[in-house]
């Protein structure tokens, strides 16, 4: 077995490195550079993908429901997310005259900031991510529970009845689902004996079959459906169900601030639709890999492509889902996060646990 | 070692700086006209009855105990999950041990109806 990182061996070379006796030089103002310049890459990417996912899900829904969806603003209403940010920037932030000011300022600011900087663990292919920690999908799950004060925080300060309850849902809902999650991740960092997310993807090796959907696949389903949950989407979006208590957490927030709650949500759901890709599907690894023809075939794919298109897939998945199914009711929604999912998690944890005591079967061998 | 973490710093900073500029965007262009009706809360049309700060079902709070609980479980299996190879059949069934523990307070809790919502 191969480890990247290890707690145990520090070199001398990483000795010598240490940040007090070290002397500051233009080499490590040009690292900062470049360590700026790459963040930025990512997050602007991040940001066009969020705005085209808006589109995209309109889109979709749109043509799933028999319509067209927007087509007015440019070629097939593909400038429409730059008119509705325009739009959204010259609309007037309204501060209730009940509400915390501070409190409800910060929390936009609050969701935001953790969906975009969980994007900072993600690896895009092998070697190509901004920190290589070996507590990646700590750092991971750690971020995406920070969101439920983002909620948390904009529903309290409203000091307005449906943003209560909207919030009170919303937080009550997503830490239900993530204990599951947590649960699920677990039997993840069992079968690949690492928190790297590099080496959970390498550890995936061998083809369609040795991605961890297949013997995870209780925990795969899990971590999906709680993926959905999390980020309070359809079937599960009762904390901002429209026609019961109009908008939830954010119906005091209008123009820019809105907005935030807005790109934060989709930032989100971009996130755990890459986590599921690079730790159930096999992340940047090709899926033709030891078919004998089409592995050859389509060994020119840089890996980066596979990644995005699975996680696209999942992407669709969302919009697919929330086209499809009616809402939960809350009763529902929590029998089925605390009865049924963790159950199913913490016996798929005991069953994972035995086949790598045992070192059964072509997965768990050690 | 630590170095791996700067670019995570670096990230959490320009996400911060990401979040503020479009904040003071909105504030700077859009227009600024309150009045009464504009700034009240939100209620459907009417005026609000009363206050929001009001007592809200103990439920929530019931659920916010059982997540602590049950998060600290996570943050207890997560190294062993990883140390799982290196640490023998000793650490397996210690944990073993403590999840059946674990699930006969799940199960007593099931039972006592802490996990209803009617």
């Amino acid at each position: 077995m191969i480890r990247i990182y290890d707690f145990k061996g520090v070199s001398n070379q990483e000795k010598k490195n240490d940040f007090s006796k070290r002397e500051y030089s233009v080499q490590d103002l040009l690292l900062l550079v470049w360590i700026v310049a790459k963040v930025l890459l990512v997050v602007i990417c991040l940001l066009g993908v969020v705005a085209y996912l808006t589109l995209a899900e309109r889109k979709v829904i749109g043509f799933i429901q028999s319509r067209i969806g927007p087509n007015r603003v440019g070629p097939q209403g593909l400038l429409q997310p730059i008119a509705d940010a325009l739009k959204l920037l010259q609309k007037e932030i309204i501060f209730p005259t009940a509400s915390n000011k501070y409190l409800f300022i910060i929390a936009p600011i609050l969701t935001m900031t953790p969906a975009l900087a969980a994007w900072a663990v993600i690896p895009f292919d092998q070697g190509m991510m901004l920190a290589n920690i070996n507590a990646g999908v700590l750092f991971l799950f750690a971020m995406t529970s920070l969101g439920v004060y983002g909620v948390l925080i904009s529903g309290w300060s409203s000091n307005s009845k449906y943003a209560l309850f909207g919030a009170l849902r919303a937080s009550a809902q997503t830490i239900s689902y993530e204990i599951a999650m947590g649960f699920a991740l677990v039997g993840v960092l069992m079968a690949a004996d690492s928190m790297n997310l590099q080496e959970i993807v390498l550890r995936q090796q061998g083809g369609i079959w040795h991605w961890y959907w297949l013997p995870l696949l209780p925990l795969f389903v899990v971590y999906w459906i709680s993926a959905m949950a999390e980020t309070n989407r359809a079937p599960f979006d009762v904390s901002e169900g429209e026609s019961e208590i109009v908008a939830g957490f954010h119906v005091e927030y209008s123009g820019m601030s809105f907005a935030l709650f807005f790109l934060g949500e989709y930032a989100n759901m971009a996130l755990l639709s890459f986590v599921a890709a690079l730790l159930f599907m096999g992340g940047w690894l090709s899926p033709f890999e030891g078919i004998p023809f089409l592995a050859q075939a389509f060994a020119w794919v840089p890996g980066i492509i596979w990644l995005i298109l699975k996680a696209s897939f999942f992407l669709f998945l969302y919009l697919w889902v929330r086209a499809t199914f009616p809402r939960y009711r809350y009763d529902q929604i929590m029998y089925l996060g605390w009865k049924v999912l963790i159950p199913v998690t913490i016996v798929w944890i005991i069953v994972v646990g035995f086949a790598i005591q045992f070192g059964v079967g072509p997965w768990f061998s050690h | 070692m630590l170095q791996n973490y700067l670019p995570i710093l670096i990230f959490i900073a320009i996400a911060i700086v990401i979040s503020v500029v479009p904040l003071l965007a909105g504030l700077i262009l859009g227009p600024r006209r309150p009045d009464v009706a504009k700034n009240s809360p939100y209620e459907c049309g009417f005026e609000a009855f009363s206050d929001a700060r009001m007592p809200f079902d103990v439920r929530f709070y019931l659920v916010a105990i059982l997540f602590i609980i049950f998060d600290l479980e996570t943050a207890f299996l997560f190294p062993w999950a990883v140390s799982l190879r290196e640490i023998g059949s000793f650490g397996f069934y210690a944990m073993m041990v403590f999840l059946g523990i674990l699930i006969v307070g799940f199960i007593y809790e099931w039972k006592r109806g802490a996990l209803e919502w009617e």
